[in-house]
């Protein structure tokens, strides 16, 4: 569908893919108009997510063996690496909830490299958003039950020990930051690299296509295998890039979290 | 007098070029220095590679912000 989509855009000459490669309607003719082939990677995404948890703590032992050995390392992952840092003591108690958004990112985004589907889920800034206003919605509850909602602003516009006239620059400025910049930067940051990335590897592959499959000429081809080329190196870059993204975002709302509760540092 | 210098195309892209000057800067900067203070603290390296990540998302930011407003003025 996608290949379809990409050469009706072409003519004679060759035309970089665009944002139409984002734009998929139904499955199948008469599918519902939700059920499109985001909302199935999405869908698949939390399914693999689900399944490989329930297999890996279905029947815990005390020496692990097999799934659970893989499983053990990924929670104590986020546990190490994610939660005691960014939390602290009480971390602990937040590690399932980060290990479910780090693994449902990760598996979301590295729908982007697997064959066939090649469409990482957050490259629709829906599904960025969702998780997102979760967490900021988490923040605001945790934040108004720990330092209450007078002593929460307080604590964010006039932390003790600045020169009274810096306060004029630090409160607005620390006002937008935490209640406007946050949930738009958390849930742009993961959806503009998602749509970058995928875009970057649709253009070298339909470079590749179009300069070695469909009009091979002499001075042409040499520049269709840079794009084949590139269209690998890139793809093994992505695998990294969209690693690296699910693991800022359950970095900064475990930062979120911990600030919520810990406003002192 | 007529134009003295005119851009045309897509003013987008020119727009998103100029944004990312300052956080490819900063971005340079901070694991540069992140990459510093590994060196002379290796048994630290887990304290710093998690600041530096959150340093690099936070000057990543403005970047993103010129990505995004092409596509909110358009």
């Amino acid at each position: 569908m996608s290949a379809r989509h990409l050469l009706a855009a072409q003519g004679e000459e060759f035309h970089a893919p665009g944002t139409e490669i984002f734009e998929w309607g139904p499955l199948w003719d008469g599918a519902p108009s939700w059920v499109t082939k985001p909302t199935l990677i999405v869908t698949l995404s939390v399914i693999i997510v689900v399944g490989f948890f329930w297999a890996a703590s279905r029947r815990p032992q005390l020496v692990p063996r097999g799934v659970q050995n893989v499983g053990e390392i990924g929670y104590l992952f986020v546990r190490d690496q994610i939660a005691r840092p960014m939390i602290g003591k009480d971390g602990d108690k937040w590690v399932p909830f980060l290990v479910s958004t780090f693994f449902f990112v990760l598996i979301m985004n590295w729908m982007g490299v697997v064959p066939v589907l090649q469409l990482p889920g957050p490259s629709h800034i829906a599904f960025a958003v969702v998780l997102a206003i979760f967490v900021y919605l988490l923040m605001w509850g945790l934040s108004i039950r720990s330092q209450g909602l007078v002593g929460w602003f307080r604590n964010m516009m006039f932390p003790p020990g600045l020169p009274k006239a810096l306060y004029v620059l630090y409160a607005p400025i620390e006002l937008l930051s935490v209640l406007v910049l946050r949930p738009f930067t958390h849930s742009v940051r993961l959806f503009a690299n998602m749509f970058a990335g995928h875009l970057l590897i649709a253009f070298f592959a339909s470079v590749a296509w179009w300069f070695l499959a469909e009009k091979v000429t002499l001075f042409g081809a040499p520049v269709g295998l840079v794009g084949f080329l590139m269209t690998i190196v890139m793809t093994g870059f992505e695998i990294f890039i969209q690693a690296l993204q699910a693991f800022i975002f359950a970095l900064l709302a475990a930062s979120y979290i911990g600030g919520a509760l810990h406003p002192d540092h | 007098m007529g134009t003295l210098a005119e851009v045309t195309g897509d003013l987008g892209s020119v727009a998103y070029g100029l944004a990312a000057i300052g956080p490819g800067i900063g971005v340079g900067i901070i694991f540069g220095q992140g990459v510093q203070a590994i060196a002379r603290q290796p048994e630290l390296t887990n304290v710093i590679r998690t600041n530096m990540l959150l340093g690099f998302a936070l000057t990543e930011a403005l970047a993103l912000i010129g990505f995004v407003v092409p596509f909110v003025h358009s």
